[in-house]
């Protein structure tokens, strides 16, 4: 009966191995399970809920331009301060929860980690991708913003999902990194949020990119978050010139780092049963 | 030889190490990491000798066996004997360190039922991330939902949080979907530990649907009732290593022998150290089946003997032998003396090694450890008094289960008549109403 039966041949793996994304595409309901999950799980233990999504960008905007923008007068490429700064809070915020999630995801999982098997890639992928519902529930109050000041929407959108994407793939690769040594070592957890605060300052989120001198412009964008932001403003609002090249950089940053964070979490993953 | 397509588990010369250090304590730092690693190079500068050798745990060794398609293979051991790791590196959770497994077929796991369940979610949300953690794809969870749904009992609760289960049913629930995958091969770890009797029954009447359907089964129990009952064949792990591998009977007989820490025989050759007193020495107590011999194992249904011989010292003391028989809680199940003494006994030059025999009949104790306390009393005086004279064990048996494995209650299990008829007078049911 069991010629078409598949056979699965269990061998222990040797240093660094290969990522196996047809396993993961197998699993690609799980993927999805899991996705629904956190996204169900958060909007029900929380009082607010959804309003979280929106507020959380939105508040942080109000204390930017209060001290930032009246207070400091911080140049804003002559758009509106609140609208420049949300602009810049909106991927920002996915990103910042996409990699704290990620980082913390194996071990939020442990028990499922221990007891079962599917391809481990499918925890912090799927603690990143369930902040997209977020992100677009705060992308539609961006747009109503938008609207508000009276900046016109060009076509210059379409480029908006490629920059969610480099975002996603962004929090994911570093990601990856910690959640894969925080099963190892706890102190990831506190390395984690002191990591995010210091990156939103590397990031032009409450200033300009064009207050970076020109020559260091290319080098500044190995943060792939600089490329994001930047392509958000300049598709949103038409700052500046279309920033390619520094969203090139920032995207083979990105890539490099997802790769990498692929690789060192594959290889790390036959012991996280034995540890966690 | 079977052919080769038969085997839908085959293991060769698995192996797996856990490194002790990492398991112990936790959680490291990375300053320990640190430190470590700059300790480990200093090490390796100074010396040459791997002394992380001792640090690490063998939890299996050297595994091989095959399990045909459709054989239900149960797995005994004491506890860290590495029956879980090796169902854990069967399962894909853990990776073994040497060795080779082939699985042919889809594979699911029971080693703990409600993984992944999430307190906040409702039963039914529950039962699609659950069973898709198992490996169900959502179809076949549509399709097979509102069989879970009965099977759980809990469908007025299905769109309520299971946070607000009683533990009970969220167990119910979390078996009825894994019950429902239908995998070619079934992981089963301890899920008879928990639930209720019925539950239980449940349960098992439900794995033993599985077995009839030609599906490969592991089980891992403590359950020797369970294990005898359910599986063809069992392999007994000790310290990571095959003990036995064989017929389920054999193998369970064997571990139940090396397990019973019991002394059913004891012996003392010399009279000038052997347990007594001035008026008896104490030459030998054992407890053995009538038909066989002191260590034969004694279940329910075996009638045994229990035998005390001493040398009596005293030609003149008319000694009455006097036994009690404790159960494990505790309990006198009873305390006998023999209804007629040997006419022997009272002459003062009878022998003066004296066999005492008490015969226990079958179908009579209960299973569990007993021990027997043994007295001899001269008049209303005792003479000897002996605490811990000898212990054994009764084993359990499959009478009359009907699928129920938990412990039979009570500190005696007699075989007694019983009568049914139609009561003469009693009249209608509905004549009552």
């Amino acid at each position: 009966m069991s010629a078409e039966m598949p056979v699965t041949v269990i061998e222990p793996s040797k240093g660094w191995v290969a990522i196996r994304l047809g396993a993961l595409w197998r699993f690609r309901e799980l993927l999805y399970f899991l996705i629904w999950r956190d996204v169900k799980v958060r909007y029900k233990q929380t009082l607010l809920g959804a309003a979280w999504a929106i507020l959380q960008p939105l508040l942080t905007m109000v204390v930017f331009s209060i001290f930032f923008g009246k207070l400091a007068r911080m140049p804003s490429d002559g758009v509106p301060y609140p609208l420049f700064a949300y602009v810049a809070l909106v991927p920002w915020t996915f990103f910042a929860n996409g990699l704290t999630l990620a980082s913390n995801s194996l071990v939020a999982n442990q028990t499922l980690l221990r007891k079962v098997y599917f391809p481990r890639l499918v925890i912090p992928v799927s603690a990143v991708a369930a902040g997209l519902i977020d992100f677009g529930i705060a992308f539609v109050v961006l747009l109503g913003l938008a609207a508000r000041y009276g900046v016109p929407l060009t076509v210059n959108m379409i480029w908006l999902p490629a920059l969610v994407l480099l975002a996603l793939v962004t929090a994911l690769g570093v990601g990856l990194w910690f959640a894969a040594l925080n099963v190892l070592y706890r102190d990831i957890q506190y390395v984690v949020p002191f990591l995010v605060q210091v990156w939103l300052y590397a990031t032009p989120i409450v200033y300009p990119s064009s207050l970076v001198p020109e020559r260091w412009r290319t080098l500044y964008a190995i943060n792939p978050m600089v490329g994001v932001v930047e392509g958000f403003r300049w598709a949103l609002l038409g700052t500046g010139t279309a920033p390619g090249p520094m969203i090139l950089v920032s995207g083979i940053a990105a890539v490099v780092t997802l790769i990498g964070g692929m690789f060192f979490f594959r290889r790390m993953e036959k012991t996280f049963s034995d540890v966690v | 030889m079977t052919a080769p397509d038969s085997i839908a588990i085959r293991v060769q010369h698995v192996s797996k190490q856990f490194r002790l250090g990492a398991r112990l304590n936790k959680y490291p730092t990375l300053r320990e990491a640190l430190t470590s690693g700059v300790a480990r190079v200093a090490r390796r500068l100074t010396s040459n000798d791997s002394s992380d050798e001792r640090r690490i745990l063998h939890a299996l060794e050297d595994i091989s066996f095959d399990v045909r398609t459709g054989e239900t293979l149960g797995i005994i051991g004491a506890n860290g004997a590495g029956k879980s790791t090796l169902l854990k590196v069967l399962a894909q959770v853990v990776e073994p360190t040497a060795g080779r497994v082939e699985l042919r077929g889809r594979l699911g796991s029971l080693l703990e039922v409600g993984t992944g369940f999430h307190q906040e979610l409702t039963g039914r949300e529950n039962i699609f991330l659950n069973g898709a953690i198992l490996g169900m794809r959502r179809n076949e969870i549509l399709q097979k939902f509102d069989e879970i749904v009965a099977f759980s009992e809990v469908e007025r609760f299905i769109d309520t949080p299971v946070k607000f289960y009683s533990s009970g049913m969220y167990l119910r629930l979390a078996f009825a979907v894994a019950a429902h995958l239908e995998p070619e091969i079934l992981l089963v770890d301890e899920v008879l530990a928990v639930g209720d009797a019925a539950f239980q029954q449940k349960c098992m009447g439900k794995m033993s649907d599985v077995a009839r359907h030609g599906r490969t089964i592991l089980f891992v129990s403590h359950n020797m009732i369970a294990m005898e009952a359910m599986c063809d064949r069992v392999i007994w792990l000790r310290e990571g290593r095959i003990v036995e591998d064989g017929p389920s009977r054999a193998v369970v007989a064997g571990y139940l022998r090396s397990v019973s820490t019991t002394q059913s025989a004891r012996e003392w050759s010399d009279p000038a150290t052997a347990p007594g007193n001035e008026h008896v020495r104490m030459h030998a107590v054992r407890v053995r089946p009538e038909a066989g011999k002191a260590g034969d194992a004694i279940s329910v249904d075996t009638a045994f003997a229990i035998e005390f011989e001493y040398w009596r010292t005293d030609a003149n003391a008319r000694l009455v032998p006097s036994l009690h028989l404790f159960n494990q809680q505790g309990v006198t199940v009873f305390n006998v003396q023999p209804v007629e003494l040997s006419p022997w006994r009272e002459r003062p030059d009878g022998p003066t090694l004296i066999r005492d025999v008490c015969h226990v009949p079958a179908n009579f104790l209960n299973d569990g450890l007993h021990r027997v306390a043994f007295a001899l009393v001269e008049g209303h005086e005792t003479v000897f008094w002996m605490e811990e004279a000898v212990a054994f064990e009764v084993h359990d048996n499959l009478e009359i289960r009907d699928s129920w494995y938990g412990k039979w209650e009570g500190a005696v299990r007699p075989h007694l008549d019983w009568h049914t008829e139609t009561a003469a007078d009693g009249g209608s049911w509905s004549a009552h109403r």
